[in-house]
């Protein structure tokens, strides 16, 4: 009985600081954010989910492993006018796509792509991007959906065949962005697109969620690079749709951040579908990175694999939830997922949930998970050939990760993703 | 050129002393032959001249070219010279094994104070001593050491030896698994190298390998130690009766 009078009671919690902060933040900014009624409407929903909730703790089991109300400790100034430097792109001949501190730049025009900015979508009175209601759960919606300013819409026309890369550069030089990135690959269309998160160690709060819908026959290749430096916040999430016969390859770097929850919400929804999910998180200092994928397969004959490489050194903590769910009807279901970690320091964490969930009674479901030291017999022999031991460390971190960056098709790519481990590996290997 | 003094050594976790008091001294472009039963120590001896962690000398000394070597990590060693080829040559997959030899060579090149290679001197340097091997250059874009045949391997510890040009090669068991097709090719790279200046240890628990590599002197191991020594003949006699006969005799004397 007591029990049920308690449950009764909506009971007001109090809010930390980081939420109080962002709930002023929202009070400042009313009228300011761009939108119609609808979107007002879904932005004052939002808020007040996170006022009668607050942030997650880990008693919310998507976030056991990351208590995003302890850690998330304080947000930075809503206003804050700071500018980032746009950096080159990962392929040189790649077009540019910048939002700097969460304003649009001049969109690139490209052949078979239609491109709009969110901020006029979101005022638009016919075809307006629709926020929808956030689950009192889902942190990511609930900050993303208050404060959303931005972002990019992309429709990729039928069986377009794009032979540049599009790079779409999230640059933050300090406070608060929040935006969001909608990309619609028609039947047949095929594309690679960067979407990278780029900061200078400045104090950040940034918000993301990018939605993918990859139609009929579509093949496509998505990059999604977090590097903002030790100080920055990001939650982020990428939804995906697979129709029949679709393909993506979604890689997912994260280089730190002081606190990071990446969430990949992926549905295989067509026969054929096929997800290639892939991820390298290279994690130092007081780092906690948290990348979190839950894919539904819902129909006969889909397949995807899924491998994710985690370097931890330092104190940092790294977490990987990844739930893949077959459907009662989705026979032949092929899904194969690993999580592999590296721990460089003794203080080093990771903790890694792989889960299947399986109604179907005809697939192959396989997942495994290895946390491992550098191999002392491999670093003697390759010392015993005069390569010093940082070098010897650097090329065994490496050999690591680089399998999975090697598998990438365009070698420009994987030399600048390269380069880009190679520095992490000076700095802390 | 080295100088074993009174060597005690032990494995580091637990303690357990392998190396007993062991002397040895082997001169510029000696070729000197470590023989010994199973269990003798004479893979604790290469690994300990190598730098392992894993073992710890407790006393006595090892002097190369008249300095103690004891503090120097495995690739100071390498760096001033020091070459062991492994009796079973580490797999490391997602290292391509002409990264891996470009990187060595150049490493030491470093420590030493001399220029870097460049690719096409690296290139063309690796071509000419693959081929004395018959090393295919396709075997060489595959991972370091992973899916070659026991045979590969060794062909390509004594490639590493041809490119590294070390002044002390140390050579453990490397007749082990080899055909003697194989065995052939591995001593014809090993004699090629030798030179005056140029010291060779050679580790083994036959005598077959001996007669493609001509030894200088002969020690036989036992027990940790260097029980007796001489020339070929002693390896000869190993053959032909056993270590029992030969380390009876040792032990009488």
């Amino acid at each position: 009985m007591m029990a049920v009078s308690t449950m009764g009671t909506a009971k007001k919690i109090e809010l930390t600081d980081a939420e109080n902060a962002l709930v002023e933040s929202f009070v400042d900014r009313l009228g300011r954010l761009p939108g119609n009624a609808d979107t007002v409407q879904a932005r004052d929903n939002a808020i007040s989910t996170l006022k009668k909730n607050g942030l997650p703790t880990r008693k919310i089991e998507a976030f056991h492993y990351t208590h995003l109300r302890g850690l998330l400790k304080s947000v930075p100034d809503r206003d804050h006018s700071g500018h980032g430097e746009a950096v080159s792109p990962l392929v040189s001949n790649a077009e540019l796509i910048t939002l700097n501190n969460g304003r649009l730049g001049d969109l690139p025009e490209i052949e078979g792509v239609q491109m709009t900015p969110v901020s006029s979508s979101l005022q638009a009175d016919v075809g307006a991007l629709s926020l929808g209601p956030v689950e009192p759960q889902d942190a990511v919606g609930m900050v993303n959906t208050a404060f959303l300013s931005d972002g990019v819409t992309m429709s990729f026309s039928e069986n377009l065949e794009l032979e540049t890369p599009i790079e779409i550069q999230s640059i933050h030089g300090g406070g608060q962005t929040h935006t969001r990135n909608v990309a619609v690959f028609d039947r047949g269309a095929k594309a690679t697109v960067f979407d990278r998160y780029i900061g200078d160690d400045s104090d950040v709060l940034t918000s993301n969620i990018t939605q993918l819908t990859v139609k009929a026959g579509a093949d496509v290749t998505w990059i999604r690079v977090q590097d903002q430096g030790s100080e920055a916040r990001h939650l982020g999430r990428v939804e995906i749709t697979l129709d029949e016969g679709a393909k993506l390859t979604l890689f997912v770097m994260n280089f730190s951040g002081k606190l990071v929850r990446e969430e990949i919400h992926a549905k295989a929804m067509g026969e054929g579908a096929d997800l290639t999910f892939r991820s390298i998180n290279m994690l130092n200092g007081e780092s906690h990175c948290d990348v979190t994928l839950e894919l539904d397969h819902l129909v006969e004959n889909t397949t995807s694999t899924e491998t994710v490489r985690n370097v931890i050194t330092d104190r940092a903590q790294g977490v990987f939830q990844g739930q893949i769910r077959v459907a009662q009807i989705a026979q032949k279901t092929d899904a194969q997922m690993a999580c592999n970690t590296l721990v460089l320091s003794d203080d080093a964490r990771i903790a890694v949930k792989p889960e299947l969930e399986i109604f179907a009674d005809d697939v192959i479901c396989a997942h495994g998970a290895t946390v491992t030291e550098i191999d002392s017999h491999h670093l003697f022999y390759l010392m015993a050939r005069g390569i010093t031991e940082k070098s010897g460390r650097g090329l065994l971190v490496k050999a690591f990760v680089a399998e999975i960056v090697e598998e990438l098709e365009n070698e420009e790519l994987i030399d600048a993703l390269e380069a880009r481990i190679d520095q992490w590996l000076e700095t802390h290997g | 050129m080295l100088e074993i003094k009174d060597l005690h050594a032990s494995i580091a976790e637990e303690g357990t002393e392998i190396i007993k008091g062991l002397n040895l001294t082997v001169s510029p472009g000696e070729v000197a032959a470590i023989m010994g039963p199973n269990g003798s120590g004479k893979s604790t001896l290469s690994y300990i001249l190598a730098g392992r962690e894993d073992y710890e000398v407790t006393s006595g000394d090892i002097l190369y070219n008249g300095e103690s070597i004891l503090e120097m990590d495995p690739a100071e060693r390498a760096a001033a010279g020091i070459f062991l080829a492994f009796q079973y040559p580490m797999e490391i997959p997602g290292v391509a094994t002409m990264q891996f030899l470009k990187v060595a060579m150049n490493e030491q090149r470093k420590a030493r104070g001399e220029e870097e290679l460049t690719t096409p001197d690296f290139l063309r340097l690796v071509k000419e001593s693959a081929a004395t091997l018959n090393i295919d250059m396709a075997m060489l874009k595959r991972p370091l050491n992973v899916g070659f045949s026991g045979g590969e391997k060794k062909r390509a510890e004594i490639l590493q030896m041809k490119l590294l040009q070390p002044k002390l090669c140390v050579l453990d068991e490397t007749d082990s698994g080899l055909d003697i097709d194989a065995l052939k090719i591995v001593a014809d790279g090993v004699n090629a190298l030798r030179s005056p200046d140029r010291a060779t240890i050679v580790i083994t628990h036959y005598q077959r390998l001996l007669d493609y590599i001509v030894p200088d002197s002969v020690h036989v191991l036992s027990k940790g130690k260097i029980v007796t020594s001489g020339d070929k003949d002693i390896a000869k006699e190993l053959e032909a009766n056993g270590y029992a006969d030969v380390l009876a005799a040792a032990a009488a004397a």
